[in-house]
């Protein structure tokens, strides 16, 4: 296959996955969509075959190494529970980020299979593009593995933080970017396996700080970092249809970061500089101990909500670790059975990534028109008799609004405490992970229940 | 004088920036979870160059480093493009059954 015949097809790859992305501007649209990526990818790796030509044995590796690859990945896929899709995501993005190193090394080793020039003589600029390129692959890769074992809980979720950290970050920073200089004009082997070594080393030590609760920002941060990664491979290879997939993923984990961190109205680098819950998370909590809250069980949240006329429902982490979707579901039937109107209101930073919580609810079947943005419901809650608050705290806290010393003045939050009634499932009155006391538990509309939330739940739906 | 074919790659690098700026903020928000997980599978487009560096040796000497690391990209590859396009059908599919029920 000629090489401009095959770059018409890298092209058409590219417009289909452009397509597959919008397609997610509507859940109708969003099927189509991905079939469309489908195709692209088809015939990314066709073509791809096609214009090596060569059919020798090497070709069944590849197709092997493709299927059991395929295998494994199809199993995942089938086998992961919904509450999961944090540490998939980010397992995915350790993939990609890992691949993208390898194939820079490959290209380094044997420059001649790709027309970069000999080993010992590449051309510059595809020495910069793939160090770059391998740089940003090593950095996700390290990254996204620190991010999924938070995640999973393998490693402790609360921020790490050492003196010095910011410091030996820039240093390591600069260092790469020098070596890379020096690689350029020395073609010495060992600085490209210095380069990728230190980036390894900066993946981890720029994640290790971040807390567990932001995390919606570091997996969008990785998936950005995926893109670039796969963009500098694009230019190395010369491959159009990586260049656009690159720069439409990093676009695209740029926008979702940039949204998670006006959801915490908190700046991009405030996040990546190490989070919240640091050292002045124990002054907050003591002065708030021993204050009364009203606390109830299921009986009592049943009676309220039978009596009411609308219900706004705003669930957050700790529905996804109760895996509570399922019963919450059954609950508000129950409950719009009895003529209750019921509607969902979620917070862009509820959960462990950009819109977990609406896969949860998708996978409950609640039907998405019931879900609500934070914009469209919050003038909703004056209107209305009860919510219920399932696992969520910071994202309903009116300190947000009121106390300017506070750590999430100026975060866009829920203004649940405008309604008659606040149900509050949570297991204890621990501080949520700004680390800060939840103004709203002890105010005298607010029910407290002290329970797991599937737990809970259930209970409800017994006394309904 | 002729432009290096570096500017061209580089103009539809910034050109697709611009493409997915605005193509993902018309992605709606209760999509962003199947947003992650296509967009990763996409990116493991990656793959066409580990085929390529697979592919790259003759039969002889069929398994030097480099045609080992693009098969083991291969693999890493091949887990995400077919985890990430079924797992992103399967979280469509649910947003579908809701549509169904009503």
């Amino acid at each position: 296959m000629s090489a401009n015949l095959s770059a018409i097809f890298y092209l058409i790859s590219g417009v289909l996955f452009i397509l597959a992305l919008k397609g997610l501007s509507s859940p109708k649209t969003s099927r189509q969509g991905n079939v469309f990526g489908i195709i692209g990818m088809i015939i990314a790796i066709v073509v791809t075959i096609l214009s090596v030509g060569n059919f020798s044995t090497g070709l069944i590796y590849v197709l092997m190494f493709l299927l059991l690859g395929g295998a494994i990945g199809a199993f995942i896929a089938f086998k992961i529970p919904m509450t999961a899709m944090p540490e998939l995501v980010a397992g995915f993005h350790s993939l990609v980020g890992l691949a993208a190193v390898f194939v820079a090394i490959s290209a380094f080793l044997k420059p001649e299979v790709f027309n970069l020039g000999m080993p010992g003589n590449i051309k510059i600029v595809s020495l910069i593009e793939m160090s770059i390129g391998a740089s940003i692959g090593a950095i996700t890769f390290s990254g996204s593995v620190i991010a999924f074992l938070k995640l999973q809980g393998i490693m402790s979720g609360s921020p790490i933080t050492f003196k010095g950290q910011h410091f030996i970050n820039a240093l390591i920073g600069i260092s790469i970017i020098v070596l890379i200089y020096y690689l350029c004009v020395t073609q010495l082997p060992n600085l490209f396996w210095l380069i990728i070594l230190l980036s390894f080393l900066i993946g981890l030590l720029l994640i290790i700080p971040i807390g567990g609760a932001d995390m919606p920002v570091v997996i969008s941060m990785l998936n950005s970092y995926s893109g670039w990664a796969a963009a500098g491979i694009g230019f190395t290879l010369e491959n159009t249809a990586l260049i656009i997939t690159g720069a439409l993923v990093g676009s695209s984990g740029a926008i979702l970061s940039y949204i998670m961190c006006k959801g915490m109205n908190r700046s991009f680098f405030n996040v990546i500089l190490g989070g919240w819950g640091g050292a002045d998370k124990t002054l907050d909590t003591k002065n708030s101990e021993q204050r009364p809250v009203k606390s109830g069980n299921a009986e009592d949240a049943a009676f309220l909500m039978k009596n009411a006329s609308s219900i706004i429902i705003v669930p957050g982490y700790g529905m996804a670790v109760a895996q509570a979707q399922h019963s919450l579901k059954e609950m508000v039937d129950t409950l719009k059975n009895n003529g209750i109107k019921v509607a969902y209101a979620i917070h862009p930073v509820a959960g462990r990534m950009p819109g977990h919580m609406n896969v949860l609810l998708a996978e409950a079947n609640v039907p998405y028109d019931e879900v609500f943005e934070l914009e469209e419901i919050n003038n909703d809650f004056a209107n209305c008799d009860v919510v219920f608050v399932i696992g969520a705290n910071d994202v309903t806290n009116p300190i947000a609004k009121t106390d300017p010393q506070s750590p999430i003045y100026g975060m866009p939050v829920l203004d649940v405490e405008k309604s008659k009634s606040v149900l509050f499932a949570k297991r204890s009155l621990s501080p949520g992970y700004a680390g800060i006391d939840n103004e709203l538990f002890y105010r005298d509309n607010t029910l407290m229940l002290f329970a797991d939330a599937k737990k809970m739940t259930e209970d409800i739906i017994k006394n309904l | 004088m002729e432009i290096d074919p570096f500017i061209f790659r580089f103009s539809i690098f910034i050109l697709s920036i611009f493409i997915g700026y605005y193509v993902v903020w018309s992605v709606t928000p209760s999509l962003h979870t199947p947003l992650m997980s296509v967009t990763n599978a996409i990116s493991s487009v990656i793959i066409v160059g580990a085929i390529v560096a697979s592919l790259s040796g003759n039969n002889e000497n069929l398994f030097n480093l480099s045609n080992i690391l693009g098969l083991i990209a291969i693999i890493l590859a091949a887990i995400n493009i077919f985890g990430g396009f079924l797992v992103t059908q399967r979280m469509l599919q649910m947003y579908k059954k809701k549509k169904k029920d009503k």
